[in-house]
């Protein structure tokens, strides 16, 4: 962007800088200390002049919003024609209370809403299994029937509201159960807008709720993204996440490059299917942690969009330029949160947002700052929905598009982002993909190593966590009361099961099971007799019982 | 010279909790300390914790937990350790345990609740220091 001339004394004068003025400097105020790096290793400069961006091309690497390829922003007008979406993850105890809370998150201006469902739930379990007993409701809401959904949409129009839901294993069903209240509510399949996590393979290296294995649960996942594109057009059948990679302990590089790596994987499933790629990838979204280091993530959102666009052009040869745009959701990083004084986490939370927003995302979640204590507090929780109102309405960022391009530093991540994360899909591709990776362990031991190395630093106080191994305090402050889930929910939750099974017709139940059975035999689209059988008020657990004798169960593999 | 014996270790997940970050850590930050870790891996029950505990003739039982279901599945764990003769097993936790609840955990047997942000060294040190002494 400077010519060649110029750029040559702009180089000429940095390095008589750094022969004369900076170590006139730095010997009288050494620097704090004798390198700086980001999440991912990468020594951070001292300075970023023009030098640092001179391949650099504006039209070619950055270009317009709304246009490939996209680093700018999706769209023309980003916030300035409409605000991310405020998407709280939500769900404790019984559907009624998480009814309660949706309710006050919408009243309180989220725009969104997302489900956290319980453990027993995400694996495919009734709140009556034998593995649920003492975590019915605890970490999310507890759904095992379609009563369960019925209560919890109660009073909530599902053409007004969008929802995503973070369900992967039993994604099927959970859909399934959202489209019956649809239909229940009369509205049209083709108006049923939110989505379903249903990333198999970050499971399988990162968050570790599997059901199925490998290939059923790619499968599954496939059943759904076919379902979507063909009966319900305005569902995003699949979050391809690199949350769940980064919390696992990632940084920030792997995040990026083993999320697009599964996407990969997915679009080449899709396509096995039998369908065209513009017949689904606009429908594809994506979910990134929001973490520590403010310009890392920004660089990071904006690497991605450019990346995934010219995945989906160049390896895919999509046409239709939606199936090139990344929409993103992030969720700000729950592990960099502190049990000490929480109330800061309130600071850390509003950097992230910042760096998110900063970043173009289209939709948002923070954390309470009571998350590393408990589920959201109401009044915590509401602090995190006034974050991101404030950063949308008092501090003028959202006003115009990416204000961040141009910036020396930036730029020169965001470049090295790509360069970094096209290495590890290069790699990833020779390995023969994913799948293979899985198998031999790849992700697994490349995450445990991040998160052992940002441990080890921690320890030796290499990195300064405030509150925790730097400016500790001996009595705490806890505004809130933290949230309990009363253990009673368990027995509410077993009387509704009881009572969901006398009332159904388990001949219906018992029948459409059948042909669940069958269908899974034959390998067919399980959608629609998944469907069929949350309405007969069959259980999650009575139906993934059935998958699970088709399918098998899935045995991690344990890599330290 | 007679060659110490390590000291046997289980890192073990009870419950649904799929949260293994910190518990892969602990394991090999007990590795690198020269005791011998076995990862039980996710999804444990506490029968099977139990029975990994005594196959694996371990000294420790560190159990990691953050899904809340700590007072259930904790109590029944001190039990069968008590049932099976382990109830010398020095059994420590960590992971999202609220601090209320502690005073109830040490009194059934769990000898100390190590919350988020314990620097790894300091398991270390009450690992060495509070594990039974074997012949």
């Amino acid at each position: 962007m400077f010519d060649e001339g110029r750029l040559n004394e702009i180089v000429k004068e940095r390095k008589r800088w750094e022969k004369t003025t900076v170590p006139r400097w730095v010997r009288r105020h050494p620097e704090r200390k004798g390198e700086f790096s980001t999440s991912s290793g990468r020594l951070i400069k001292r300075l970023y002049t023009p030098e640092d961006v001179k391949g650099l091309d504006y039209l070619r690497d950055l270009g317009f919003p709304g246009k490939f390829p996209f680093t700018r922003g999706l769209h023309a007008t980003m916030y300035r024609g409409r605000l991310w979406t405020m998407r709280q993850f939500a769900g404790f105890g019984t559907a009624e209370q998480t009814n309660a809370r949706f309710k006050y998150l919408l009243k309180e201006g989220e725009t969104g809403l997302s489900i956290a469902f319980d453990y027993p739930t995400i694996m495919g379990c009734d709140s009556d299994h034998p593995m649920a007993k003492g975590e019915v409701g605890q970490c999310g809401v507890a759904v095992s029937s379609l009563r369960d959904m019925e209560i919890l949409f109660d009073g909530i129009p599902l053409d007004r509201v969008t929802t995503s839901m973070t369900i992967n294993g039993p994604a099927a069903m959970l859909l399934a159960m959202y489209v019956a209240i649809g239909d229940k509510q009369r509205v049209p399949r083709e108006r049923l807008g939110g989505t379903t996590q249903n990333d198999m393979l970050k499971e399988f290296f990162a968050q570790k709720l599997c059901i199925f294995p490998p290939k059923p649960s790619l499968k599954l996942v496939t059943d759904i993204i076919e379902y979507c594109a063909r009966h319900l057009p305005k569902w995003n059948p699949i979050s391809i996440s690199g949350y769940h990679i980064r919390e696992a302990g990632s940084n920030a590089v792997q995040e990026l490059a083993f999320t697009l790596a599964d996407g990969i994987a997915y679009v080449e499933s899709t396509l096995k299917r039998g369908l065209k790629v513009d017949d689904f990838a606009p429908r594809l979204s994506f979910f990134f942690a929001s973490h520590n280091n403010f310009f890392e993530e920004a660089a990071k959102f904006r690497a991605a969009r450019r990346l995934w666009a010219k995945i989906m052009k160049e390896r895919f040869r999509a046409r239709s330029p939606r199936s090139l745009w990344m929409r993103m959701h992030v969720q700000t990083s729950g592990c960099t949160l502190t049990a000490q004084q929480p109330v800061n986490n309130i600071v850390r939370v509003a950097l992230q947002s910042l760096a998110a927003v900063l970043g173009g995302t289209q939709s948002l979640h923070t954390n309470s700052f009571d998350e590393a204590l408990a589920l959201p507090s109401e009044k915590a929780v509401r602090v995190a929905l006034r974050t991101q109102q404030i950063i949308a309405h008092e501090s003028g960022v959202a006003d115009t598009v990416d204000p961040l391009a141009g910036s020396y530093y930036v730029e020169a991540l965001t470049n090295e982002m790509e360069e970094r994360v096209t290495e590890y899909i290069d790699k990833i591709d020779a390995m023969g993909g994913v799948i293979p990776a899985i198998e031999k362990g790849f992700f697994q031991r490349e995450i445990a190593d991040s998160a052992y190395k940002y441990q080890r630093e921690i320890d030796q106080k290499e990195r300064v966590l405030v509150g925790v191994n730097e400016y500790t305090v001996e009595e705490d402050w806890v505004p809130v009361e933290l949230l309990r889930v009363h253990p009673k929910v368990e027995e509410e939750q077993l009387a509704r099961l009881q009572r969901v099974k006398r009332e159904r017709s388990n001949g219906r139940v018992r029948k459409v099971l059948d042909e669940l059975h069958d269908a899974a035999k034959r390998d067919e689209n399980l959608m629609p007799t998944i469907i069929e059988a949350v309405k007969a008020y069959a259980t999650l657990g009575e139906i993934c019982d059935v998958l699970r004798g088709v399918f098998g169960e899935y045995r991690e593999l344990i890599v330290i | 010279m007679s060659s110490e014996r390590k000291i046997r270790v289980a890192v073990a997940k009870p419950g649904l909790n799929s949260h293994d970050r910190g518990a892969k850590i602990v394991a090999r930050a007990l590795r690198d300390a020269g005791m011998e870790v076995i990862y039980t891996g996710l999804r444990q029950t506490p029968e099977q914790i139990v029975e990994t505990a005594l196959q694996e003739d371990v000294d420790v039982i560190a159990l990691s937990i953050l899904s809340g279901a700590h007072m259930t599945l904790f109590p029944r764990i001190m039990e069968l350790l008590k049932q099976k003769g382990l109830a010398d097993v020095l059994v420590f936790a960590g992971g999202i345990i609220p601090t209320e609840d502690v005073p109830a955990l040490k009194k059934i047997g769990i000898a100390e609740v190590f919350g988020p942000g314990t620097p790894t060294d300091t398991l270390v040190e009450f690992v060495k220091e509070n594990v039974r002494k074997r012949e």
